[in-house]
């Protein structure tokens, strides 16, 4: 089963540790990475720039609209993405618990199955192909 | 050794985590002290011989290869976590040299002990009762959350979080990875059986239309209870084997292809599972020899004459009735009350049964039992009492949810029209 988590990050949090710290948090965390890489969980990783550099689309009277940012005023800000693999969900909350950044308290990360589309997809192109069909 | 295709090796190691894990894990726990470190290092042991059985061929005793590397796995896991927290090296040296002195006492004998300290750990009195089921599927039958969680009709998250808690009640408390002394035993091993049990109800009574799923857990119980006879042959243990046998072999003949309960009575026996009955006949036998008997061997005697009859008609309602006079001695409820009267009434009559039933109804603890309201129509409805025997059907179909049993009900009460 594959797993993706959503790490958070506080504001501030990182940028307000030492140079030392931050060095061994980094450390840790990329040496985790490997491990779990080495084991066969780790299927992909996405870490994102922080939330300064975002830009959020509208659909807003049949044209595209834009703002700064994601929302303003939250406290976590999504930081970075892992797809995990895992044997099942308690699996993946224990892969998820070990790693480093979430023991350091940068933040708390959700965890979500990946949903199977397959049976979806599979019925769309069955009513596509009648669609063309016609 | 021998060579395989990365897909065969998946396959073998699919069926070694179902046989096996249970076991290995068992042992990791004892080895490492820690159930997480065990679970993950079991994991990772896995995890490389996928990658590394395909080439380098499969080991000829898969189980100690899986063993000893899931412990270099753990070790390598506190060495890593040691570089960023010095007391994870303690702890690593620690094994190790625990290990090497462990090694050559490290016999059959204690490894199977390792099973049984997992399953009494599963069930542990200092958990949530709750957390009992989901603990032991998963930990001793290697099945997934989301497996079980489907089979109990709970969202994997609630039964995550179940799994979660209760894992942080073992290490906190912390709960001691043993068996029970002789002394406990008793209690202990009653709430195991609890345990197996309900697992085995929830897939039974799931009938059909309920899916797979549901069905493969009355399976799961009964693997449970052959490993329990095997490590703990106790005559209760012997009598919830027999009993989960005996009430599975009529799987076939207990619901119509449309889904319609049938009852007992109206089973087509040539449609029981001869060799479940055979197994289950000689397990109770066992049982009975002992003369430690408790209420599951009871029950299961019971099923037994059930399955050796022919017909109703043919069945040994003396000896039923014996058996569940001294059930009612040693386990005393209501239920088993009501069981009793309905093997009455078919020794000595529909009138006896009534006035039993009623008897029982008075103490007021069955008015929500649908089954009781059933029975109680039943013998009215052999007495030709039609509206009473009706109006008892449908107070027994208010209060039933079951699908088959609806049917079953409804059916019934057309029938007295």
């Amino acid at each position: 089963m594959k797993y993706i988590c959503l790490g958070y990050i506080q504001p501030g949090k990182f940028e307000g540790m030492t140079e030392d710290e931050r060095h061994a948090v980094l450390d840790e965390c990329f040496e985790h990475n490997d491990h779990l890489r080495a084991n066969g969980h780790l299927v992909a990783e996405v870490p994102l720039q922080p939330p300064e550099t975002a830009l959020t689309l509208y659909w807003k009277n049949g044209k595209v609209a834009t703002t700064d940012g994601p929302y303003a005023e939250t406290k976590e800000q999504l930081g970075g993405i892992q797809i995990l693999e895992a044997r099942d969900l308690n699996h993946a909350i224990q892969l998820v618990s070990q790693l480093p950044g979430f023991k350091y308290g940068l933040g708390p990360i959700e965890i979500r199955p990946v949903a199977d589309l397959n049976e979806m997809i599979k019925e769309s192109e069955q009513r596509r192909r009648k669609n063309t069909a016609r | 050794m021998s060579e395989h295709s990365t897909a065969e090796i998946r396959e073998l190691l699919d069926s070694l985590y179902r046989v096996d894990s249970g076991r290995i894990l068992a042992t990791l726990i004892r080895l490492l002290g820690d159930f997480d470190l065990a679970e993950e290092a079991m994991q990772e042991a896995f995890a490389a011989a996928l990658s590394l059985w395909p080439r380098n061929g499969v080991p000829d005793n898969p189980r100690p290869w899986l063993i000893s590397t899931a412990r270099f796995k753990a070790i390598d896991t506190l060495r890593r976590r040691a570089r960023f927290d010095a007391s994870q090296d303690e702890l690593a040296r620690y094994l190790e040299t625990q290990w090497n002195s462990a090694e050559e006492s490290n016999e059959e004998a204690s490894v199977e002990d390792d099973r049984l300290r997992l399953i009494f750990t599963c069930c542990h009195p200092s958990l949530p009762p709750e957390a009992y089921v989901a603990l032991t599927l998963r930990e001793v039958c290697g099945l997934t959350t989301e497996e079980i969680a489907k089979a109990f009709l709970i969202t994997p998250r609630t039964l995550a979080q179940r799994i979660v808690r209760a894992k942080a009640k073992i290490r906190d408390t912390p709960i001691r990875y043993e068996v029970p002394s002789p002394q406990e035993l008793p209690e202990r091993l009653d709430a195991v059986l609890q345990v197996i049990y309900l697992v085995f109800n929830e897939g039974y009574s799931a009938a059909a239309g309920a899916g797979v799923t549901r069905a493969e857990l009355t399976g799961e119980a009964i693997r449970l209870g052959r490993l329990l006879t095997e490590l703990l042959p106790e005559p209760e243990v012997i009598g919830l084997l027999s009993l989960m046998l005996l009430q599975e072999s009529r799987h076939a003949a207990r619901t119509s292809p449309t889904g319609e309960l049938i009852l007992l009575e109206n089973q087509d026996r040539s449609l029981w599972n001869r060799e479940q009955i055979a197994e289950g006949v000689a397990l109770v036998e066992r049982a009975l020899k002992s003369h430690r008997f408790g209420s599951y061997t009871l029950q299961a005697a019971i099923a037994a004459v059930h399955a050796e009859a022919e017909s109703t008609a043919m069945t040994d309602w003396r000896q039923i009735v014996a058996l569940y006079n001294q059930l009612v001695r040693i386990q005393p409820s209501p239920i088993v009350e009501l069981n009793r009267a309905v093997a009455i009434a078919m020794r000595d009559g529909p009138e006896v049964g009534l006035a039993l039933i009623d008897a029982v109804f008075a103490h007021g603890e069955l008015a929500n039992y649908y089954l009781a309201h059933s029975a109680r129509a039943d013998m009215c409805r052999r007495l030709g009492r039609t509206a009473e025997a009706r109006s008892s059907y449908e107070k027994a179909l208010a209060l039933t949810q079951q699908e088959p049993e609806r049917q079953f009900l409804q059916e019934r009460i057309r029938q007295l029209k």
